[in-house]
C-alpha cells in the first residue's frame, strides 16, 4: 500500500487583479513576488509538507517544473539542503512538460512501492510567463504543491493510474522562448486537451472498473475556467459537484503545479473513503486514482496548503510593477557607488549550511545562539569567548519578533532585526510586507527568497527574509 | 591645524583640498613643509596608499602611512601620529584626512566592503540611514516614547546643529532651520527624515603634531592631547540577541578610556564643549547618554531643556556637526578637532563658547548600531587644563 503521507502547498502573497490586464476582466491571479521563483515556491511548499515529519525517513526529493531557474543545475538538491535531509538521498529534477509534477509523483509512488525508498518528497512549482496582452497572461498563475509519498500513515492511497503519451504542437515553449506559445485555440482544445484528457480519464475508469458516479471529486488540470466543465461533462462527471474548482479566477493555471495544487485542495475537504482522481495534461495525460485514508484528518489544520495561503494576500499595485518584477521592462542599470564585489560560488559553497537551512551556532558552554553573519564558521563565542565549542542549530523554521526595523528609499525594501524564538538574532529584509503595518515586537516568520544581487556574475543568490506570518 | 570649507567641490580635486588644508596647517603652526618628518593619511576611498597624500604635497621622501578605519579614520590616523611623537620617533609630523565623496558616492556597508572583496553576498545590504533608523525605532520603543514625540526630540537636535552651522563659514549648510521644517522634511529611512541625516560632502582637514616642549617654541596657545580612547565592537549587535539597541557600547568604552587619561570624572561639568559624531540625530541623542552627559533614558529631557545648545550647559557640535559639514569620511575627525582647537584658542567667532575648564572632546563613530562600531574619542585641552 503506497500513497500520500503528507501534503503542502504555496501560493504567493501577491495577487494581480485581472482588471490590470484588461478593462472589465474579472478575478485575480497569484503572482510570484520580485524575490520569488519556482525554486523558492517549491522550498515553501516542501517546508509546509514536511512540518512535524521525521525528515530522516525521507530518502528522496523530486522537483518538477517547466520554469526551474536553472537549465543546468539541480533544484531538488537545494530543497534537500534546505530541509537538512541526509546526504545519501536520491534527488531528481523533472521538467519538459506540464505533466512533470504528476510524472514525478508516479515515479515516487513506484520507487516506494518497489521498496527502494521509505518516503519520497515530490515538489511541483511553476511560474510561467504569458506574453503581455495575451490570453495566457490572464490565465497563468504561480504556485507550488508538495507531497510526501510513503507507505504508512497514508492520507490518500494510490489505487491505479492510466497514462497517455501524445504528440502535438498545441502549447509549447522552445529553449529560446520567454513566453509560452500556442497554436490556434480550437485546434489546441479539440485535438489536444479535450481529446487526450477524455481518453486518459475514460481509460482509468475502464481500467479501475470505476464509474464516474463513484468519484468524490476530480482534480483536473484546467488551462482556463471554461474547458474543464466541457471535459467533465464529456467524461460523465458533474461539473458543479465532482470537479475541484480550478482556481482560474483566484490563483490561475499554475502549470506543472496545477493538478497537484487542486489535489491538495481536494484533500483539504475530503473524508476517509472518498475516491479522488487527479489528471494532468501536456503531450499526453497522467491520470491517477486515490482513496482518501484516515491520515488525512491528521493533516487538517496542520498544513497551510491551499486554504491557508489563499486568504492572505496583497494586491500588485499596477501593471508596470508586475513587468519590473518579471524583468520584462529594461531599466537603466542601477548606479551603484563604486565597485560592488561579486557573489562568489566558492564562498556560497563554504557557507551552504548557513545560507540554505540557516544554521546558527549554539555555544555548548553558555547556550548563546549566534548566526554566523560573516561567513561559514563561528569560532569564538561572543558571550563567553569559548573557542570551537559549538553545535549547529537549524533556525529557518523558527518564528521571531521584529526587534527593530526601518525603510529607506535607496534599498526600497524594509529591513529589520529579528529575534528568533529560542534565541538568535538576524538582520534581514522584510518581504511582502506593507511597511505601514510594521511595528516593533510584531511577530514574523522566515521565508526563503531569491536575492536582488546588484551585480550577479551569472549567479542567482538565495537567502532567507522575514515576512509577516501568512496565518 | 587646517580645514577646507566642506562643500560640493565640483571644481576641485581631492589633491586641491589636501593642499589647501595642509598649507593652512603649515601656516597656522608656523612651519615649512620640509619640517615634516612623517605623515599619516586618513581616507576611506580617496587614495588607498600612504603615499597618495604625498602625490599632492611632495614631501621629500618621508614615511607616509594610510590609516583607514571607516568613519573613525581621522581619529585613528591622529592617534597613530600622536603615538609616534609620544614614543620619541619623531617630533614634527602631519596628519591629513580628506575625502571626495561627491564624485564617487558613499560606499555602503554590505554593498561595498573593502575588507570582503569576494564573498557570498547573500546577507542583507543596507545603507547607513536604514541601520541608524533601527536605533531610533528601538530607542523610542524601549523608553515608551511615541514616534511623533521622538521625531520632535530629534528635530530639536537638527535645529540646534543647523543654527550652529549657520554661524560657520566653513560649513556646507549654513542655514538655520525650524522644528516644523525638520518634521516635514522628506523621509530618508523611516523614521529618520532629511534633517536627521548628514550630507555627503567633499572636504579636508589637517593637523601638525609635535611635542609640548617643541610646541612652546612656536606659540603659547598650543593645544594638548589630554586623552584618547578607541573601542571596537565584535558584531555583537547581531550575535547577541539580548543586545538592547538603545545605546552604543563602543562609545561608552572609548569615552571612559579618554576620560581616564584626561582626568575627567564629570564630563558634563568639566568639558567646555564636545564635537561628536552626529551622522544621524538619533546618534547624537544616544551619545549624550553613552558619554555620561545625560543619565540613561534622560537625554530627551536634556534636549528639551537646551542643555547642549550653543549657550547651554554643555555645548555640543558648536560648529554645526556632521549635520552641517556633511561627512567626508576620512576628514571628519580632524574637522572636529579643528573646531575644538579654534574654540580653545578663542578663535571661534560668533560660535565662541565660554572656555572655563579648557577642555573639549571630539568623537567619531564608524559602523552601525545593528552590528558594531569603532568609536574614537579625543580630549583636547590647553596648557592649564
Amino acid at each position: 500500500m503506497v500513497g500520500i503521507v503528507s501534503y503542502g502547498a504555496y501560493i504567493p502573497r501577491w495577487r494581480m487583479s485581472k482588471e490590470l490586464l484588461g478593462k472589465g476582466l474579472k478575478g485575480e491571479k497569484a503572482v510570484a513576488g520580485p524575490d520569488e521563483d519556482s525554486l523558492t515556491m517549491a522550498v515553501a511548499a516542501a517546508l509546509d509538507c514536511t512540518k512535524d515529519v521525521d525528515r530522516s525517513t525521507i530518502d528522496g526529493v523530486f522537483f518538477a517544473s517547466t520554469t526551474s531557474p536553472f537549465k543546468e543545475k539541480g533544484v531538488a538538491s537545494i530543497i534537500a539542503t534546505v530541509l537538512d535531509l541526509r546526504r545519501d538521498v536520491m534527488t531528481a529534477d523533472f521538467g519538459g512538460t506540464l505533466r512533470a509534477g504528476t510524472t514525478a509523483l508516479k515515479m515516487a509512488l513506484d520507487v516506494v512501492k518497489a521498496g527502494a525508498a521509505r518516503n519520497v518528497l515530490v515538489v511541483s512549482a511553476d511560474c510561467r510567463l504569458g506574453a503581455p496582452g495575451s490570453a495566457f497572461e490572464q490565465s497563468f498563475g504561480d504556485g507550488a504543491a508538495a507531497f510526501l509519498v510513503g507507505s504508512t500513515n497514508l492520507a490518500a492511497e494510490y489505487v491505479d493510474g492510466y497514462f497517455v503519451a501524445d504528440e502535438i504542437y498545441d502549447v509549447w515553449r522552445r529553449d529560446v522562448d520567454i513566453y509560452v506559445q500556442s497554436w490556434e485555440d480550437r485546434f489546441v482544445y479539440t485535438r489536444g486537451y479535450l481529446r487526450v484528457m477524455r481518453e486518459a480519464i475514460a481509460g482509468l475508469f475502464n481500467k479501475a472498473g470505476l464509474s464516474p458516479g463513484d468519484l468524490y471529486k476530480a482534480a483536473l488540470y484546467s488551462p482556463d475556467a471554461r474547458r474543464v466543465g466541457e471535459l467533465a461533462r464529456a467524461v460523465g462527471l458533474d461539473p458543479r459537484t465532482q470537479v475541484q474548482d480550478p482556481m482560474i479566477d483566484s490563483v490561475g493555471c499554475t502549470g506543472v503545479a496545477h493538478a497537484p495544487m487542486l489535489f491538495v485542495a481536494t484533500l483539504e475537504e475530503a473524508t476517509p473513503g472518498a475516491k479522488v482522481l487527479m489528471a494532468s495534461y501536456g503531450n499526453g495525460s497522467d491520470t491517477m486514482l486515490f482513496t482518501v485514508k484516515e491520515g488525512v484528518e491528521r493533516l487538517r489544520g496542520a498544513r497551510r496548503g491551499i486554504k491557508g495561503h489563499i486568504a492572505s494576500k496583497r494586491m500588485v499595485p499596477d501593471y508596470t510593477t508586475y513587468l519590473k518584477w518579471r524583468g520584462l521592462v529594461t531599466l537603466p542599470e542601477r548606479r551603484v557607488p563604486m565597485a560592488v564585489s561579486y557573489p562568489s560560488a566558492s564562498a556560497m559553497w563554504r557557507e551552504r549550511h548557513r545560507i540554505y537551512p540557516l544554521h546558527g551556532f549554539k555555544c555548548k558552554k553558555c547556550g548563546t545562539i549566534q548566526f554566523p553573519v560573516l561567513g561559514p564558521s563561528h569560532r569564538v563565542c561572543v558571550n563567553c569567548k569559548t573557542k570551537d565549542e559549538f553545535e549547529e542549530v537549524r533556525l529557518c523554521e523558527k518564528r521571531g519578533k521584529l526587534f527593530s526595523f526601518s525603510y529607506d528609499f535607496l534599498r526600497g525594501v524594509p529591513i529589520g532585526l529579528i529575534n528568533l524564538e529560542g534565541g538568535g538574532r538576524l538582520f534581514l529584509e522584510i518581504t511582502d510586507a506593507d511597511v505601514r503595518e510594521l511595528k516593533a515586537d510584531m511577530e514574523v516568520e522566515l521565508t526563503f527568497r531569491k536575492l536582488d544581487l546588484w551585480r550577479s556574475d551569472g549567479i542567482y543568490g538565495y537567502f532567507w527574509k522575514a515576512t509577516p506570518p501568512r496565518t | 591645524m587646517g580645514c577646507t570649507k566642506f562643500d560640493e567641490h565640483w571644481d576641485k580635486s581631492i589633491w586641491d583640498l589636501v593642499v589647501d588644508a595642509c598649507y593652512e596647517a603649515f601656516e597656522d603652526a608656523g612651519i615649512e613643509p620640509k619640517d615634516i618628518q612623517a605623515a599619516w593619511w586618513s581616507s576611506v576611498i580617496g587614495g588607498f596608499l600612504g603615499r597618495s597624500l604625498n602625490y599632492a604635497l611632495k614631501l621629500d621622501y618621508i614615511p607616509v602611512s594610510r590609516c583607514e578605519n571607516r568613519c573613525a579614520s581621522g581619529h585613528d590616523a591622529f592617534f597613530n601620529a600622536c603615538y609616534a611623537v609620544a614614543c620619541g620617533a619623531y617630533d614634527m609630523v602631519l596628519v591629513c584626512g580628506a575625502e571626495k565623496l561627491k564624485d564617487a558616492g558613499l560606499p555602503i556597508p554590505g554593498v561595498v566592503d573593502p575588507a570582503e572583496p569576494y564573498i557570498s553576498r547573500v546577507d542583507t545590504r543596507f545603507p547607513p540611514p536604514a541601520a541608524y533608523a533601527q536605533l531610533a525605532v528601538r530607542y523610542f520603543t524601549h523608553y515608551g516614547i511615541p514616534i511623533e514625540k521622538g521625531k520632535e526630540i530629534l528635530a530639536r537636535i537638527a535645529v540646534k546643529n543647523h543654527y550652529n552651522g549657520s554661524l560657520n563659514p566653513k560649513a556646507q549648510f549654513q542655514r538655520a532651520i525650524t522644528i516644523e521644517e525638520a518634521l516635514k522634511a522628506p523621509i530618508i529611512a523611516w523614521p529618520l527624515g532629511l534633517y536627521d541625516c548628514c550630507g555627503i560632502t567633499d572636504g579636508a582637514a589637517a593637523a601638525i603634531i609635535t611635542t609640548p616642549e617643541k610646541a612652546r617654541q612656536y606659540r603659547d596657545d598650543y593645544v594638548l592631547v589630554k586623552g584618547i580612547g578607541m573601542s571596537c565592537g565584535m558584531y555583537q549587535g547581531e550575535y547577541k540577541d539580548d543586545w538592547s539597541l538603545t545605546y552604543i557600547e563602543e562609545n561608552v568604552r572609548a569615552s571612559r578610556m579618554a576620560y581616564k587619561e584626561a582626568g575627567i570624572e564629570n564630563p558634563r561639568k568639566q568639558l567646555d564643549l564636545a564635537v561628536v559624531h552626529d551622522c544621524f540625530t538619533i546618534t547624537e541623542l544616544v551619545i549624550y547618554e553613552d558619554f555620561g552627559f545625560s543619565p540613561r533614558g534622560k537625554a530627551p529631557e536634556d534636549v528639551e531643556a537646551g542643555t547642549f545648545e550653543l549657550r547651554g550647559e554643555l555645548p555640543v557640535n558648536t560648529d554645526g556637526g556632521l549635520k552641517c559639514f556633511g561627512h567626508p569620511i576620512g576628514a571628519s575627525g580632524l574637522r572636529m578637532m579643528y573646531e575644538v582647537y579654534k574654540q580653545l584658542q578663542g578663535k571661534a567667532g560668533q560660535r565662541q563658547v565660554e572656555i572655563r575648564n579648557q577642555l573639549g572632546l571630539t568623537h567619531t563613530l564608524g559602523g552601525t548600531p545593528v552590528d558594531s562600531n569603532t568609536a574614537a574619542v579625543a580630549i583636547l585641552g590647553l596648557r592649564g587644563a
